[in-house]
């Protein structure tokens, strides 16, 4: 089990009134940001369970925009978001399911990636899907993200490109739908590495999406 | 090597002959390679934002949402004015700060979770109260509260600190635990005393549920702070005559995640039972309701 940060309990400084409900949605709005990285006019939250029932007392609708409007927890405008934001589209739907956590939102950007992720409480986060894939991110690294097309050799060539950065690897994982279909690897670093090797896995013959996803702070 | 359970951490500091907040300073350089004193540094932070959302609180009567919570610390401030406390200073201003804080937070204000913003009021109320009282330096106030942070920081490797998994024991509960070590550890005691208090307190809230009235981090949770900062009084005084919890604290936080699990979702954070479902609770449901849809 890996060691958790003794600021996962007494932090963050934050605007209230949850940690899970407020500051936890902001967060996974941030991250969820961090790996879309465009642009967007319109966004979508699916709500679950607790999400769902309580999330309008606990303002998890602002802080979830707020989040991928690039807010931080401790913002205190956050209160206000609705009356200030102008020129995005945005929309919510409340679901009830218990195979999800019970603090589980699903957002979707532009209708073109979806990013599921869990509240998982005192504020943390994990991001679990992202367009149907499984991954497992919680902010904590900077994690580097891409999808291909599933065919031998793929982990030892970007794992080369990272090592030429002489940057420490502290965790990879791989999925796919299928044997030769495609496949997501997403590999948390011990720091970020840089934009010109960023640049070479998207250059990789069968990649065809990279995100460099900044850790949260 | 991470420490998973308290049995590890109280082994850990008696071999290398060191106190809780040393080692969990000691852990925290290692995980984040920044040295002791940046990890203090960052400790004090939040301590001083712990002051500002207590200060703002003792001022402020804003009331929230549901126009029901606000003025709770104004009325305890002007009441202990006229009627001291019979515990005396520091159970007025643990009570109170407790309240300040917590209805900051449903401001949305500014706040430190800790663990969880619900229970935000409760570490903090012991900590700044005892140490106004007791002229305990800034110094010993981030010992107690980088204790405060390793009690959490153990218990959280076992169950997720939210009421929505695990009920208030989650938040509440394991914030008075936080609140007992932290007041062991600036009122001079031991390993094993530090660690009583925080099973004695654990222990007495077992099966706390988490049903707050329409989905506000209002009722029952603002009040709780105040209760459960006296709370952890109460688990550090006993701790530390001597008084020992019988069951051990790691089958105390075992204990606390089966109860979790065991208890309905209704009662965790759904607002669907308890509490939430009182004929009060839904007529004032109702009348947000109209609030809410005449915006």
């Amino acid at each position: 089990m890996e060691q958790k940060s003794l600021f996962s309990v007494i932090s963050p400084i934050m605007v209230g009134p949850s940690s899970s409900h407020t500051a936890g949605a902001v967060r996974l709005g941030l991250m969820a940001k961090n790996i879309y990285k465009n642009t967007f006019s319109k966004v979508k939250f699916v709500l679950y369970n607790s999400f769902a029932t309580t999330g309008f007392g606990h303002g998890t609708d602002k802080g979830l925009l707020a989040g991928v409007l690039g807010f931080h927890v401790d913002d205190p405008t956050i209160k206000d978001i609705f009356n200030n934001i102008k020129g995005i589209e945005y929309s919510y739907e409340y679901r009830e399911d218990i195979s999800r956590h019970p603090n589980s939102v699903d957002i979707t950007f532009d209708e073109k990636m979806t990013i599921s992720g869990d509240s998982v409480g005192a504020g943390e986060i994990r991001i679990n899907c992202i367009d149907g894939f499984s991954v497992n991110i919680d902010g904590t690294y900077d994690t580097l993200l891409l999808m291909y097309k599933d065919r031998p050799g793929m982990i030892s060539t970007v794992s080369e490109i990272i090592q030429k950065q002489k940057v420490n690897i502290a965790s990879l994982h791989c999925d796919r739908d299928s044997k030769g279909g495609i496949a997501s690897m997403y590999v948390a670093l011990d720091i970020p590495i840089g934009d010109d090797a960023v640049e070479k896995v998207r250059q990789t013959k069968d990649v065809f999406f990279v995100t460099n996803i900044r850790k949260l702070k | 090597m991470a420490i998973l359970s308290f049995f590890e951490l109280e082994k850990k500091c008696l071999d290398a002959n060191k106190t809780i907040y040393e080692i969990a300073q000691e852990e925290e350089s290692l995980l984040s390679s920044d040295i002791v004193d940046v990890i203090r540094l960052r400790v004090l932070e939040d301590l001083l934002a712990m002051k500002d959302a207590i200060k703002n609180g003792l001022t402020s009567q804003e009331k929230s949402i549901s126009g029901w919570c606000g003025d709770d610390c104004y009325k305890l401030i002007t009441g202990f004015s006229s009627r001291p406390s019979l515990f005396g200073k520091i159970f007025e201003k643990i009570t109170a700060y407790a309240l300040a804080t917590a209805e900051e937070n449903l401001r949305m204000g500014r706040i430190v979770a800790c663990p969880t913003a619900g229970s935000c009021g409760i570490v903090p109320s012991v900590i700044v109260a005892v140490a106004e009282e007791r002229k305990i330096p800034e110094v010993q106030q981030v010992n107690g509260l980088l204790t405060a942070g390793m009690i959490g920081l153990i218990i959280s490797n076992k169950v997720q600190l939210a009421g929505a998994v695990a009920g208030c024991q989650a938040e509440c509960g394991v914030a008075s635990a936080m609140a007992a070590a932290a007041l062991v550890q600036m009122l001079g005691g031991n390993t094993g005393e530090i660690i009583n208090a925080a099973a004695l307190a654990l222990k007495n809230i077992l099966g706390l549920t988490c049903d707050p009235v329409c989905g506000l981090v209002e009722v029952p949770c603002i009040k709780r702070n105040a209760f459960l900062g006296v709370h952890a009084v109460t688990a550090a005084e006993l701790a530390m005559c001597g008084v020992e919890s019988k069951i051990p604290i790691d089958e105390i936080v075992d204990t606390l995640k089966i109860t979790g699990q065991l208890m309905s979702p209704l009662l965790k954070e759904t607002s669907l039972g308890g509490l939430a479902k009182t004929e009060t609770a839904l007529t004032l449901e109702k009348k947000l309701h109209k609030t809410k849809s005449n915006i």
